[in-house]
């Protein structure tokens, strides 16, 4: 190659190489808009779509409880059973979830030999792709039967409790039964983020906290749970997140009841995603727009649970 | 920039006591599991004698039971901080236990269950002609529409989702790839419900209520496939050396050509791996297909853009809201065959990753 | 094929911060210039900007002239990326492309820009390059094996043939012994006195004795002082700069007494 000019040569070729760097750029930036097009298309013709049936609702659609949107003329809907389904399944799932995975975070970092570690995470990792229908068969076909004569126990002896309270539903097709589901779906989850958070804290904080004469469980309380608190938090937000928005699992296993109810082992309640689900081949009339606005209430609580928690886990990074 | 990639801590070893004149004197190291031993068979015995016997309560009881005693004899024989760090571990272990539980009982389960109507001729029949308690019928239109959706949801995801990630990695900075940074992790979380009302909504608008066919239901898919394929690329393309990259430069080769040429094959190992994951998670989604594709398909449909198109997890559903025996059997197949198929997945994703990854001799 | 190197009043920004300040000097074709200097004084820096490789890293200008044989590689219809064709570079750390065979990676700079080569002249360029880097009897019965299967000293070496095989006017070494063990170190070194027939070889090390073995101009730079821009000291045919320097900061430094 004799260029003795650089620019001369480099012209002709500049063009043409130009042009590749310039249209693939171009192609990147673009797909990374088109996901942007994406999220705003989404929330976009949801709220379209909702339009129709929010306008023509005799109902307070945020207060009434009722379902009554499959006709052409004067529906009325309303959201507040199901919100409070989604948000009470999905915190019974984060209750019973969180201190568990917790726990198998611990586990894997800190007690189980290094070998069997890596296989245990894998383990947890196989739970999570579990598809969630799996996870509803399961529940409905194996998990109910077992559940039924516990729940007839818990209400022999907690029966007190309010939301304990009988008469126990014989087919343990209860909330309690979707909230345990729920909470063994968002266990992985939440698992992963916790361990990932444990594994960052640095070699020497728990050198520090061991030199100071702390048993394991001290080390882990002085060094570990500190500095891993945001990726908690975060960890079950994201759980909480997936818990809201779950759909199969709720929708197969639960008897369901629009009514506002705390008695968790009684048959019903109902969640937005699972009545979506299981309205949706029936819907007639005004029932598709009716439910894509209550998809649209879904979409904002787990949109605002999910910035949150997204702000939670980047919060932790900028200070780690 | 360097590949940072944390390795797994030492395994913390507790501290020894350093004056065991000072009366702590540590529980031998075969205690606690005889002790678990000895609490296992104890409850074993008494709930047999007292006709509870049920594995559940057996093993509730053990953990609960071996959780008194070894605090109780750790305080007494070593000192209050040593019981409670007993505790802690006996607590973090039966954690695990817990955890094992719904995976081992839930692979058993769809094992036996399934295997009992998973054959030939479940794999290669539709449910065309079948009535729901008819002792006929199989999943091959569910697996087909399946395979299909998939597979034009990959087409569509892989590559906005790798030049996605290709922006973010090697040409973004400033706002905008803040906002897609951002925008992408909340999407991740959109419920797989609304990415299905989503474009029940998108369709409704072009083509008129009430219609569903397999590539709405792809669509919905690749709404859902997107983030997930776009995260797990980005990753793997922050993993390529910066040193590639201006070694390529430095032969005067441009931008482009770098990415395509040293970037994109150096870490194709593990974009296709994490390719295949994100296909193994949308694979299994339900709710949006239901939205999308139909649930009442019953015939072998190959055309993705007329007509309902079943697949493989709206199988199980439907075939479970129908509610009879045989059909429970053929859900439990169905969920087999979607397992498998996820497992397999799985582990071609391993494969590629172990074949494709740069040789090193 | 050699040229000549022409910098004058060459300024070096990150963004808003002056990170190498004035820098003027002429490197001679066919000869060595070692650049020496503490850490942190700007002298890999400087030297990324002699084939515009600074430019990858996002903010990084510079104000001045180089010229290349009298033309200025900065002129704006100079393409970076032509520039970087016409002067070579060997990095600290040896960077084989592990995708590729020992093979490929020499006609890497062909492969990756399309360029089609017949198989007889792919052939004769591989060996060719190899033979350059003194690499060839090493590697001549396993050339379709990974280029990461090499010896550190080995990949760097290939890493000289690839970067000789576009057949560039210039080469620049960024430390590249810095990773390798003394006899490796030895290899290239003496694979530098051969290459000098050839080229213009700039050379940064750490190491004042190889500056003294292998280069015949030898350029000290230095900090102005804590937050301040790096600059050059002193430029001077490297018997001098090692015996009888002109400024007092050089001798400090080649005598060992900071840095």
């Amino acid at each position: 190659m004799t260029t003795t000019d650089l620019s001369t040569t480099g012209r002709a070729q500049r063009q043409r190489r130009r042009l590749g760097d310039v249209l693939f750029a171009a192609g990147a930036q673009g797909s990374g808009i088109l996901i942007l097009a994406i999220l705003a298309g989404v929330a976009a013709f949801l709220i379209l779509q909702s339009f129709d049936s929010l306008a023509a609702n005799q109902a307070n659609f945020l207060t009434s409880s009722e379902w009554d949107a499959n006709t052409r003329e004067e529906p009325s809907f309303g959201v507040a059973a199901l919100a409070f389904g989604t948000v009470l399944a999905a915190a019974i799932a984060l209750v019973l979830a969180t201190p568990v995975a917790i726990g198998i975070a611990l586990f894997i970092v800190f007690y189980a030999p290094r070998r069997i570690a890596a296989i245990l995470g894998y383990l947890v990792d196989l739970l999570a792709a579990i598809p969630s229908v799996v996870y509803g068969l399961w529940g409905i076909g194996w998990l109910v039967v077992q559940l039924a004569p516990f729940y007839a126990w818990l209400e022999t002896y907690f029966g007190w409790i309010p939301l304990f309270a009988g008469p126990v539903s014989t087919t343990g097709r209860t909330m309690l039964s979707a909230g345990i589901v729920l909470a063994v779906m968002i266990l992985p989850i939440i698992t992963a983020m916790t361990r990932d958070v444990f594994l960052q804290v640095p070699q020497s904080h728990r050198e520090a906290a061991l030199a100071l004469g702390a048993t394991r469980w001290e080390m882990i309380r002085m060094a570990v749970l500190p500095f891993g608190r945001p990726g908690i938090i975060g960890g079950a937000m994201l759980g909480l997140g997936r818990a809201l928005g779950e759909t199969m699992a709720v929708a197969m296993i639960l008897s369901p009841s629009l009514v506002i109810s705390w008695f968790l082992l009684q048959s019903g309640n109902q969640t937005i995603a699972a009545h979506i689900a299981l309205q949706y081949p029936e819907a007639t009339g005004y029932g598709v727009s009716a439910l894509i606005a209550a998809g649209l209430v879904l979409f904002a609580i787990t949109l605002a649970v999910n910035m949150v928690a997204r702000f939670v886990v980047s919060r932790r990074k900028e200070f780690a | 920039m360097s590949a940072t990639k944390l390795s797994a801590p030492e395994k913390t070893v507790p501290p020894r006591p350093l004056a065991p004149s000072l009366g702590a004197k540590p529980l031998p190291a075969l205690f606690p599991p005889t002790l678990l031993a000895g609490v296992a068979l104890v409850a074993a015995g008494l709930l047999y004698a007292l006709g509870w016997w049920n594995p559940a309560v057996w093993a509730i009881v053990t953990a609960v039971g071996y959780m008194v005693l070894i605090t109780a004899a750790s305080a007494l024989i070593e000192n209050r901080r040593k019981a409670k760090d007993r505790l802690v571990t006996a607590i973090v272990y039966t954690c695990f236990g817990i955890a094992m539980v719904p995976l081992v009982s839930l692979l058993w389960t769809v094992l036996s269950k399934g295997l009992v109507r998973l054959d030939g001729y479940f794999l290669t029949v539709s449910m065309n002609g079948v009535t729901p308690s008819m002792d006929a019928g199989g999943a091959y239109h569910a697996i087909l529409g399946t395979l299909l959706m998939t597979l034009m949801a990959a087409l569509i995801s892989v590559p906005i989702g790798l030049m996605t990630a290709i922006y973010l990695v090697e040409y973004g900075q400033g706002r905008l790839k803040r906002a897609i940074t951002f925008f992408v992790d909340v999407m991740t979380g959109i419920p797989s419900i609304v990415a299905g009302l989503f474009v029940v909504a998108l369709w409704i608008l072009l083509f008129g209520p009430g219609k569903t066919n397999g590539a709405a239901g792809a669509i919905s898919l690749s709404v859902l496939m997107i983030p997930v394929v776009v995260r797990s690329c980005e990753e793997m393309l922050r993993l390529v050396p910066n040193e590639l990259r201006e070694a390529s430069y430095a032969l005067g080769v441009p931008k482009w050509l770098t990415v395509v040429k040293v970037v994109l094959p150096t870490a194709i190992a593990g974009l296709t791996t994490g390719v295949m994951l994100a296909l193994a998670r949308v694979i299994g989604e339900t709710a949006p297909l239901i939205l999308t594709a139909g649930s009442s398909a019953v015939a072998i449909n190959a055309n993705l853009f007329e007509g309902q198109m079943m697949s493989l997890p709206v199988f199980i559903y439907s075939q479970v809201r129908m509610g009879g025996v045989i059909n429970y059997e053929r859900a439990w197949a169905g969920a087999l065959t979607l397992i498998i198929i996820v497992m397999l997945l799985f582990l071609a994703a391993r494969l590629v990753s172990h074949f494709f990854a740069p040789k090193t001799r | 094929m050699a040229k000549r190197i022409d910098v004058s009043g060459l300024h070096v920004y990150y963004g808003d911060f002056l990170a190498v300040e004035d820098v003027s000097m002429t490197i001679e074709p066919r000869s060595v210039t070692a650049f020496i200097g503490s850490s942190g004084c700007g002298k890999s820096t400087f030297l990324r900007t002699l084939n515009r490789m600074h430019e990858v890293t996002p903010g990084a200008r510079v104000e001045g002239k180089v010229l290349l044989d009298d033309q200025d590689i900065y002129a704006p219809d100079v393409d970076p990326v032509e520039v970087r064709r016409e002067v070579g570079m060997v990095f600290q750390r040896p960077n084989p492309f592990p995708t590729m065979s020992i093979y490929d990676n020499v006609i890497a700079g062909y492969k990756l820009n399309n360029r089609r080569l017949r198989k007889s002249e792919a052939d004769e360029i591989v060996e060719r390059s190899l033979r350059g880097a003194n690499l060839w009897e090493e590697v001549k019965d396993r050339l379709d094996r990974p280029g990461a299967s090499l010896s550190g000293g080995q990949q760097q070496r290939l890493c000289i043939a690839r970067a000789i095989a576009v057949e560039p006017s210039v080469l620049l070494m960024d430390e590249p012994c810095s990773a390798l063990d003394p006899i490796s170190t030895l290899a290239i070194e003496d694979l530098i006195s051969q290459l000098k027939e050839n080229y213009t070889i700039v050379i940064v090390t750490h190491n004042m004795q190889q500056a003294a073995r292998v280069s015949d101009v030898t350029a000290f730079f230095n900090l102005a002082g804590t937050g301040k821009p790096g600059k050059l000291i002193e430029i001077g045919e490297t018997n001098k700069i090692f015996t009888k320097p002109e400024k007092k900061e050089t001798e400090n430094y080649i005598t060992g007494r900071f840095g």
